[in-house]
């Protein structure tokens, strides 16, 4: 299977307190990559690298570069702007916008130049279909996003990223304070997603990573630590530390 | 880009308030300095002799007066804003200080004239019935300052009260003190620099009245004798006489500006440092 | 006991404070309400303001306030979005705050000096709304910052986030997300601005002029109500109207903080 990214040697430091130390590791397409570890391993940090939104913090130093079909995306002069329309991600707390369901989703597409009101309405109504939310709110598009229940909302912010067609989607611990049936739809939503799009997960539920990826990368205190198919992780882990992890015994 | 347009006029935008305020220092110093080197600083700071007509500026009585004036102004002032203060930060229940606290910041918004005028109907002819004098006095200007600053005052103070943490006062109490005590020797002494940074800002807006002060101050030259004497402070005095004033005797008005102008900075200066340590502590 | 003492006292002082707001608003109101009729408040100063109305006045007020609002909005919306959207904290701010804060402490009548030396003789623009309004706008600068800066930066971080990572540039986002949650703040410090408009008398006076007639342009000079007053109860023209004025300066202004005392609250509301 094709590489849609590739890690090579990724440093991160913030403050001068090293985050990620020489990372290497690569996303298959169309295929869901779990990133699990525990707490301040860097994995938020890493996701974040992937759509740039590192950017953000300042007194960063990043080395390595990381390559999105072949283009190192970390180099100086990239149009971040358009890598973050390829690269989705929704965060670990649902965040609608203070507007309407229609207005949430045709947000990003519309400052990005579709102005055409019927393919606005198609582009909705496709995201909010992939994101299994429309049959719950396709009477109410036009009420506030703030009314829907933390699943609902969390799952809009799923079909808030489709509405950019991305290629990639980046997903932070997404399930985070939902409850199991949300959680349930979202993991249903990732599975049928994969088909079309690369999806990189971020979670520190082992249980949920072991259902839903394909692939996974441990990270531990920011090296990874291991990297292989779910299958293989799971049943042999070949690092003593990625056992524990799996076994509960720290995180 | 159309980005980096953006934050460059944005930036400039952000200079306009330096900007202002770099032009207004140039404009005020060129045309008041010049007055000041041609009669001599010392003389023009410390003569009290002014009259324009004979070339004679002399600012020390007008400094005087307003000094004074200010000062009159915290004595009856303070201990009433910090009373209100004590009182709405600390007696008072929440509910009753949300409604009291922007009442007494109202009284911020009445116009300078407003209580100019009251003061030359009410308050002037009753301290002249009562105390003596032409009424129109040193006593009438403190007066009306102090209620004229009350509101900055009381807020700021409110603020710093607010602001003691919560442990000092009930480690306090649980050892036995009463209320009072806590608010006299715990309380106060922790929010003594936010309330000294509310008197010091207090005090820079009194010295920089003019409207009420023009109309019940009296704006006679001479130094006070006793509160009810007529004065003449420094913003009275470049009030009154800018609209015909005329070269030296303009230039000279601009240079009681720069006067002015120097001690506000002085007090705002001292104000920022004072708040910039009880913020860090 | 002694407390008990104590706390009387203080209330009862706090008391008295209150107690002079109400009666300043009381007897302006009592004696200047019976003045305001719709003739008062139609008709032009006649005969140097001892009888007739007070219309040039109030036209001449709104002219100022529109200008200086056209001024200060945009400069003082605009510095505060650089501060919170497109900078950190670094010396360069520091410095813009400072200026900032000096500026606000600058008395009227230095403002008033200001104004007349550069607006009215060294531009050239004589005694004028305009000259007026640009001198206005500099003291509404202060204020505009500061409350746009406090609710720009009480929209939540998040937002910020979303948009950015849906690909959205910085300056979209400050327009379509955060000022339009900011707004009701923003409105807070205009609406401050309006009431300072209406009650300097000194800066206008130096600037603007004290010229009876209704200002026909912005290069007209006027009065403003807050001066007009000032010159009724100065010369002792007419008492009634000036109690007249004055009522109808207070009524604006406790009804402008009044809403921006509310806008304040529904702030508050939306973001928690």
């Amino acid at each position: 299977m094709a590489a849609k990214i590739v890690v090579k040697d990724l440093s991160f430091s913030y403050n001068h307190q090293r985050v990620l130390s020489a990372v290497n590791l690569m996303v298959e397409a169309d295929s869901i990559l779990g990133i699990m570890g525990p707490a301040k391993s860097g994995k938020t940090t890493l996701l974040r690298i992937f759509n740039r939104l590192c950017d953000l913090i300042p007194h960063v130093r990043i080395e390595g570069e990381v390559f999105l079909d072949g283009e190192n995306i970390l180099r100086p002069g990239l149009n971040v702007d358009r890598l973050r329309k390829r690269v989705g991600m929704v965060f670990d707390k649902p965040v609608p916008l203070p507007r309407s369901i229609f207005e949430n989703l045709a947000y990003g597409p519309r400052l990005h130049g579709i102005k055409d009101k019927k393919r606005l309405e198609e582009l909705v109504e496709r995201s909010l279909r992939l994101a299994q939310l429309w049959d719950e709110v396709k009477d109410r598009l036009n009420e506030s996003a703030m009314k829907l229940s933390g699943g609902q909302q969390q799952r809009l912010c799923i079909a808030r990223t489709l509405a950019m067609e991305p290629e990639v989607i980046l997903l932070d611990e997404p399930t985070y304070g939902l409850d199991p049936i949300s959680t349930l739809k979202i993991e249903q939503t990732l599975q049928s997603l994969k088909e079309s799009y690369t999806i990189v997960l971020v979670s520190n539920n082992t249980w949920q990573v072991a259902r839903t990826t394909d692939n996974v990368a441990f990270l531990f205190m920011g090296e990874l630590i291991e990297y292989g198919s779910t299958h293989e992780i799971f049943t042999v882990p070949k690092d003593k530390r990625t056992d524990d992890y799996i076994s509960g015994r720290f995180g | 880009m159309k980005e980096k347009l953006i934050e460059k006029t944005l930036m400039l935008l952000a200079f306009s308030a330096i900007g202002a305020l770099l032009l207004m220092a140039v404009f005020i110093f060129k045309e008041g300095m010049p007055i000041i080197f041609k009669v001599g600083i010392k003389n023009f700071l410390f003569s009290t002799h002014w009259a324009p007509t004979k070339g004679h500026f002399g600012v020390f009585s007008m400094i005087v007066s307003s000094l004074f004036v200010t000062i009159g102004a915290m004595i009856i002032g303070v201990p009433l804003a910090l009373a209100c203060a004590i009182t709405l930060a600390e007696l008072a229940p929440q509910r009753v200080t949300v409604i009291l606290k922007p009442t007494i910041e109202l009284l911020a918004g009445i116009p300078s004239v407003v209580y100019g005028f009251l003061g030359v109907v009410l308050l002037v002819p009753l301290i002249r019935d009562y105390l003596g004098g032409p009424g129109l006095s040193l006593l009438a200007a403190s007066i009306i300052l102090a209620i004229m600053i009350l509101p900055t005052i009381t807020s700021i103070s409110i603020d710093a009260i607010k602001a003691v943490p919560y442990s000092y006062k009930e480690g306090s109490l649980a050892l036995g003190a009463t209320h009072w005590q806590t608010i006299r020797m715990v309380i106060l002494k922790a929010a003594r620099s936010g309330i000294i940074t509310a008197i010091i800002l207090g005090m820079a807006r009194a010295i920089g009245e003019t409207m009420a002060v023009i109309m019940v101050a009296g704006n006679a030259l001479r130094l006070p004798q006793s509160p009810l004497s007529p004065v003449r402070t420094l913003t009275s005095n470049i009030a009154l006489e800018m609209g015909y004033a005329a070269g030296d005797h303009r230039a000279a008005l601009f240079a009681t500006g720069i006067v002015l102008f120097v001690f506000i900075m002085v007090f705002n200066v001292s104000a920022n440092i004072i708040t910039k340590r009880w913020r860090r502590e | 006991m002694l407390q008990r003492i104590v706390k009387a006292q203080l209330w009862s002082l706090t008391g008295f404070t209150i107690g002079i707001l109400f009666f300043i608003i009381f007897f302006i109101s009592i004696k200047g309400l019976p003045q305001i009729t719709l003739e008062f408040l139609t008709s032009n100063p006649v005969d140097m303001g001892r009888s007739g109305g007070i219309f040039s006045t109030i036209v001449c007020t709104l002219y100022l306030i529109f200008v200086s609002l056209m001024i200060a909005m945009p400069l003082g919306v605009g510095a505060a979005i650089y501060l919170t959207e497109y900078t950190r904290e670094s010396r360069l701010t520091h410095i813009i705050r400072f200026g900032t804060e000096c500026l606000a402490g600058i008395p009227s009548i230095i403002m008033g000096l200001f104004g007349f030396a550069f607006f009215v003789m060294a531009l050239g623009l004589g005694w004028s709304i305009l000259s007026g309004g640009m001198t206005m706008s500099i003291m509404l600068l202060p204020t505009i910052i500061r409350t746009t800066e406090e609710s720009i930066k009480a929209v939540p971080y998040e937002l910020r986030e979303v948009s950015f990572s849906l690909g959205v540039t910085r300056w979209q986002t400050v327009t379509k997300v955060v000022l339009p949650s900011a707004l009701p703040g923003i409105v807070t410090g205009i609406v401050l601005g309006i009431a300072r408009c209406i009650e300097e008398t000194a800066v206008i006076i130096f600037t603007v002029g004290s010229s009876l007639r209704l200002p026909e342009s912005f290069f007209d000079s006027g009065r403003t109500m807050a001066v007009h007053f000032y010159i009724l109860a100065r010369e002792g023209i007419s008492m009634p109207n000036a109690y007249g004025t004055a009522a109808i300066l207070i009524l604006s202004i406790l009804f402008i903080n009044l809403s921006a005392y509310y806008l304040a609250r529904q702030f508050l509301k939306k973001i928690c």
